[in-house]
C-alpha cells in the first residue's frame, strides 16, 4: 500500500514526507535522550546517580517530566506583550527542525542534499537570537530583559568565528554540500588537517547554543533564570527542548565538517553502517559539551565578548588566511 | 608573545580541570538511595525525649518535680503528678511535649533528678495537623511495653 | 527606606532588586541596586528580613537556656558561637574548666571552621557558575558532619558546650575518624587547586575584583578573612589567645592583594591551618573529666559585665554580657562580623558590573541571619 502511495506522490515527494516524519520523530527522541544523558553525566560527575527510579536507569524520566510540564499552568505576566510572549517559544523551536533536513546521517540518508547545505543550517539557527530577544522583552521583567540583551550580543559576536572556521573547511572542499564535504574525509578527518578551526568551531558552537561556560543568558545564579524567568509549563519546555535539539545540530555539523561524518576511522568501517558512526561521533561530542558545562564556572559578560573579539576572531581569520595561502601554493 | 602564552596556559588549565572531573565520573557514587537503604543513626542522636523504663520498678521514674518544665527554653513540656498520700513522693500522671517547638538542646535530659528521660531515635514523624507534634510520653511508654 | 520605586520613563538609571529571593544572596539579603546599563551606580543593602530577636530572647532566658540560640545566630559556625558564648559566661561567673574539655572544644571548633569554609568554597563557585566543586566540597563536609554527629548528636545546630565543659565525652572512634578525615582532606587540596584555583576562567572572575582598600576595611570594621586579605594579620586566636590556642603552632594566612582572589586563598589556607591545630590538639589530648561537675544548674554570675570576643569563620565575634546577679542576663549584645563586612560593600560596589557584584558578595562570605540576629 505504501508502494502505491509512493507511486502516486512521486519519488521526490514521498521521500520528503518520510523524511519529515523521521525528522519529527528523531528530534523528539533525541531531545528525550539528551536530557537523560545530561542528567546522568551531571550526576556522576557530581558523585551522585542522577535519575534512577523511573524506568530502567531512569530512561523514562524525561517523558514523565514532560507530562508534568504539560500539566502546569501557563502564566502570562502582568502587562506582558502577549503576542510576542506566546510566539517566542514557538519561534525558537521551529527553525531548528529545518536543520535536520540537510544533515548527512549516512551515505544516502540525507533528506535534501542542497547545494547550500552548510549555509542553510547557520541561516536558520540565527532565528533563535530573535526568539530569545522576543521572549526576554515580552516578559516585562528586568532580569529577563538583561538576559535577552546579553544573549543577542553574545550570539552575534560568536557567529563570526563560527562561520570563519567553517569557511576554512569549505575552502578546502570547494563546496557547501554536506555530502561532498563528508566524502572528502574518506581517508583523513579534517580535524587533523585543521585542528585550530575544529577547536574554534566547538567553542563557538557552545556559545551559540548558550551552553557551557557561555550560559550568561540563562545564568542561573545571577539572573535567576535569564530570559526564560517568566515562562512556565510547556512554554519553558519548548525552550528547553529547543536548546538540546540545537546542541545536537551543531554537534552533528561538527561531526560532518571535522570528524568524518559517517566514515569510520581512516576509512575502516569495522562492519558498522555509516549511521552508527555518525551518531556515535555526534553523541561523543555532545558528551564532551556536557562534561565542559559541569566543570567550569561562567565567564563574565565583557570577558566573554573580549574573548570573542580579541582571541577567537583573529585566530580564525589567521587560520582562514593560512588555509587560503597553503591551498594556493599547493 | 604573552598573548600566545596566555592562551596556551589558559587552555591547559581548562584541560587539567576537565581531567579532575572525568576521574570523578568513573568513581562510585557517594549518595545513599534513602527510602531503599537507611543510614545508621549516631548513638548520640537527639530525637524527642521519652521515658526510660527502670527494670526494678518496671515503670518510669518521673516524680513530676517540674525541673524540666522550668528549664526548657521554649516551654515545651507540661507535666502533672499526684501524691499517693501526703508524705509520699509525687508520681507523674501526665507528661506532654510539644515537639514542634523543641530545639533539641538536651537541657531537660540533663537536669532530671531521677534521670528518667532519654532521647529517642525517632526521625520520621509525619502528621496532617500540628497536633501530631504533641507527644504523650506516658502513652509512648505504654506502647513500648509490647 | 525605599520600598516602591517609580521612575520616570526617560530616566537612564533604573533600579533592580537583588531581591530577598535570589539564588546567590546567602540568606534573605536584599540589595537595591541602581544600575546604569549593567554598571552599578549605587547599592543599598536592606537588612532585617531575618530578624528573630535573639538579643531580646536572651533577656528572658537563663544562661544555659540561651545555648541553642547561640548556635542559631550563625548556623554555619554554630559550634564556634556556642564555644564563645560558653567562654563569655565562664569568664563572667568564674567557672573552671577541665583540660580535656578545653581540648575537645578546640578540636570541635576547628572542625566547624573547616566545614564552614568548605561550604563557602562550594557556594562561591556555584555562584560563579561551576556546579561541581559545590558537591565535592559537600562530600568532604559530610565527613565532618558525621564526625560531629557521632559525638554531639546533631549536624548543624549543636548545643554541645556546657558551662564547665562539654555535654558528652569523645571516644576512640572520634579520634580515628578525625585523623582519617584530615588525611583525606589534605589529599583533596590538589584536586581543588587543579579544578578551581588554577582555572583561567575562575582567575578572570576573581582577580582584581572587589578590592577593599585597607583604609576602607579599617573604617568599616571589617574583620576575618576579608581583613587578612588586605594585609593585616589580625586573628583573635593570636591577638588575644583564649582557651588554649597559645599552645598550638599555627600561622595566620595573609595576602596583600585585597581582592576576591586574595580572600579565596586566605580561606583555603586557613583550612590547612585548622587541620594543623586539630592534629596538634589530638596529639596533646589529656585524659580526665569532660565536664566540671560542680557547676550549679542555674548559673548565677555576680553583678558585672564582660566583653569576650573570639574568631568565628567569618571574623571577630564579640559577646557583651551584663549581669545583675540573677540567673537571667540583663543584656546580651552580639557583635557580628558580617555586619561590617556587608556594609563595606556599599563602597565597593560602585562602578562594578552586576556579575561582579555577585562575585564580590560571594567572596565576602556573609551569612544574613547573623547580620539580622
Amino acid at each position: 500500500m505504501l508502494q502505491a502511495l509512493g507511486n502516486i506522490l512521486g519519488a521526490d515527494l514521498s521521500r520528503l514526507l518520510v523524511g519529515l516524519i523521521a525528522v519529527l520523530a528523531f528530534s523528539q527522541l533525541n531531545a528525550l535522550f539528551l536530557v537523560w544523558l545530561e542528567r546522568k553525566v551531571a550526576g556522576h560527575i557530581q558523585l551522585r546517580p542522577g535519575p534512577k527510579e523511573v524506568g530502567p536507569f531512569g530512561l523514562l524520566q524525561t517523558i514523565v517530566d514532560g507530562i508534568k510540564l504539560v500539566g502546569k499552568e501557563l502564566i502570562t505576566p502582568f502587562k506582558a506583550d502577549k503576542k510576542l510572549f506566546i510566539l517566542a517559544p514557538i519561534m525558537i523551536f521551529m527553525p531548528v527542525l529545518v536543520g535536520f533536513l540537510v544533515l548527512p546521517f549516512g551515505e544516502n540518508l540525507i533528506i535534501r542534499d542542497m547545494n547550500i547545505g552548510v549555509l542553510l543550517i547557520f541561516a536558520f539557527s540565527t532565528f533563535s537570537v530573535l526568539a530569545i530577544l522576543a521572549g526576554g522583552w515580552a516578559s516585562n521583567n528586568k532580569y529577563a530583559l538583561l538576559g535577552a540583551v546579553r544573549s543577542v550580543a553574545q550570539n552575534v559576536a560568536y557567529e563570526i568565528p563560527l562561520l570563519l572556521s567553517v569557511l576554512s573547511v569549505v575552502l578546502m572542499v570547494n563546496s557547501l554540500k554536506f555530502s561532498e564535504i563528508v566524502a572528502a574525509q574518506g581517508r583523513v578527518w579534517f580535524f587533523l588537517v585543521q585542528p585550530v578551526a575544529a577547536i574554534i568551531y566547538l567553542i563557538c558552537a557552545a556559545a551559540e547554543t548558550n551552553r557551557a561556560p557561555f550560559d550568561i543568558p540563562e545564568a542561573e545564579s545571577e539572573l535567576v533564570a535569564g530570559f526564560h524567568t517568566e515562562y512556565s509549563g510547556m512554554r519553558f519546555g519548548l525552550f528547553f527542548l529547543a536548546e538540546y535539539t540545537n546542541m545536537f545540530i551543531v554537534c552533528a555539523v561538527a561531526t560532518s565538517l571535522f570528524f568524518g561524518g559517517w566514515h569510520g576511522p581512516f576509512g575502516f568501517s569495522l562492519g558498522l553502517p555509516g549511521v552508527v558512526w555518525f551518531l556515535l561521533k555526534t553523541y561523543f561530542l555532545l558528551f564532551v559539551m556536557m562534561w565542559v558545562r559541569w566543570t567550569f564556572p561562567r565567564l563574565r559578560f565583557d570577558q566573554l565578548m573580549n574573548f570573542s573579539w580579541k582571541i577567537m576572531i583573529p585566530l580564525s581569520l589567521a587560520n582562514l588566511v593560512a588555509t587560503a595561502a597553503i591551498l594556493k601554493f599547493i | 608573545m604573552s598573548y600566545w602564552k596566555e592562551i596556551i596556559d589558559g587552555g591547559w588549565s581548562l584541560v587539567e580541570g576537565m581531567r579532575v572531573t572525568v576521574r570523578r565520573l568513573f568513581k562510585p557514587v557517594v549518595t545513599v538511595q534513602y527510602p531503599r537503604k537507611h543510614l545508621t543513626l549516631s548513638p548520640a542522636y537527639r530525637g524527642h525525649i521519652e521515658f526510660i523504663r527502670f527494670p526494678e520498678t518496671g515503670m518510669h521514674g518521673c516524680i513530676a518535680c517540674g525541673t524540666c518544665q522550668r528549664r526548657c527554653p521554649s516551654s515545651v513540656i507540661k507535666v502533672q503528678g499526684l501524691k499517693a498520700h501526703a508524705k509520699s513522693a509525687k508520681f507523674a500522671t501526665h507528661y506532654l511535649i510539644d515537639y514542634t517547638r523543641c530545639s533539641l538542646c538536651g537541657l531537660c535530659v540533663e537536669c532530671c533528678p531521677t534521670q528518667t528521660l532519654k532521647y529517642s531515635t525517632e526521625y520520621s514523624l509525619e502528621g496532617t495537623s500540628r497536633w501530631s507534634g504533641v507527644i504523650d510520653l506516658m502513652q509512648r511508654l505504654e506502647d513500648k511495653k509490647s | 527606606m525605599a520600598s516602591l520605586i517609580q521612575e520616570p520613563l526617560d530616566e537612564r538609571i533604573y533600579s533592580l532588586n537583588l531581591g530577598p529571593q535570589h539564588p546567590s544572596t546567602h540568606g534573605v539579603l536584599r540589595v537595591l541596586l541602581r544600575l546604569d546599563g549593567e554598571f552599578i551606580v549605587d547599592a543599598d543593602p536592606i537588612i532585617g528580613y531575618g530578624h528573630r530577636g535573639h538579643e531580646k530572647m536572651a533577656e528572658n532566658r537563663t544562661y544555659e537556656q540561651f545555648m541553642p540560640n547561640a548556635s542559631r545566630m550563625d548556623y554555619l559556625s554554630g559550634l564556634i558561637y556556642n564555644h564563645g558564648y560558653t567562654l563569655a559566661v565562664e569568664k563572667l561567673a568564674g567557672i573552671e574548666v577541665p583540660e580535656r574539655a578545653r581540648y575537645i572544644r578546640v578540636i570541635c571548633s576547628e572542625l566547624n571552621r573547616i566545614s564552614s569554609h568548605l561550604l563557602w568554597f562550594g557556594a562561591y563557585i556555584m555562584d560563579l557558575g561551576g556546579f561541581t566543586p559545590f558537591l565535592y566540597a559537600f562530600d568532604d563536609r559530610e565527613n565532618i558532619l558525621d564526625i560531629l554527629d557521632r559525638v554531639t548528636g546533631s549536624r548543624l545546630t549543636y548545643s554541645y558546650c556546657r558551662f564547665g565543659g562539654v555535654a558528652r565525652d569523645i571516644d576512640e572512634e572520634f579520634i580515628t575518624a578525625t585523623r582519617a578525615f584530615i588525611k583525606r582532606l589534605r589529599s583533596r587540596w590538589a584536586d581543588y587547586h587543579n579544578l578551581v584555583t588554577k582555572n583561567v576562567i575562575f582567575i578572570h572572575r576573581v582577580r582584581n575584583i572587589g578590592v577593599i582598600s585597607p583604609e576602607l576595611a579599617l573604617r568599616y570594621g571589617v574583620t576575618g578573612p576579608c581583613l587578612r586579605a588586605c594585609g593585616f594579620p589580625f586573628d583573635m586566636r593570636k591577638m588575644e589567645p583564649y582557651e588554649i590556642y597559645d599552645r598550638f603552632d599555627f600561622e595566620i594566612p595573609t595576602e596583600t592583594a585585597c581582592d576576591a582572589e586574595a580572600r579565596y586563598l586566605v580561606r583555603l589556607r586557613e583550612m590547612e591551618q585548622s587541620c594543623r591545630i586539630i592534629e596538634q590538639a589530638l596529639d596533646q589530648l589529656p585524659t580526665g573529666q569532660h565536664r566540671n561537675d560542680k557547676v550549679p544548674f542555674k548559673v548565677k554570675p555576680p553583678k558585672g559585665d564582660v566583653y569576650f570576643s573570639f574568631e568565628s569563620a567569618r571574623g571577630q565575634v564579640g559577646f557583651y554580657l551584663v549581669s545583675d546577679g540573677t540567673s537571667y542576663p540583663y543584656r546580651l549584645r552580639a557583635r557580628v562580623p558580617s555586619y561590617g563586612n556587608l556594609h563595606v560593600l556599599v563602597e565597593v560596589f560602585k562602578g562594578t558590573l552586576v556579575a561582579d557584584a555577585i562575585s564580590i558578595l560571594g567572596s565576602v562570605d556573609i551569612v544574613v541571619p547573623e547580620v539580622d540576629r
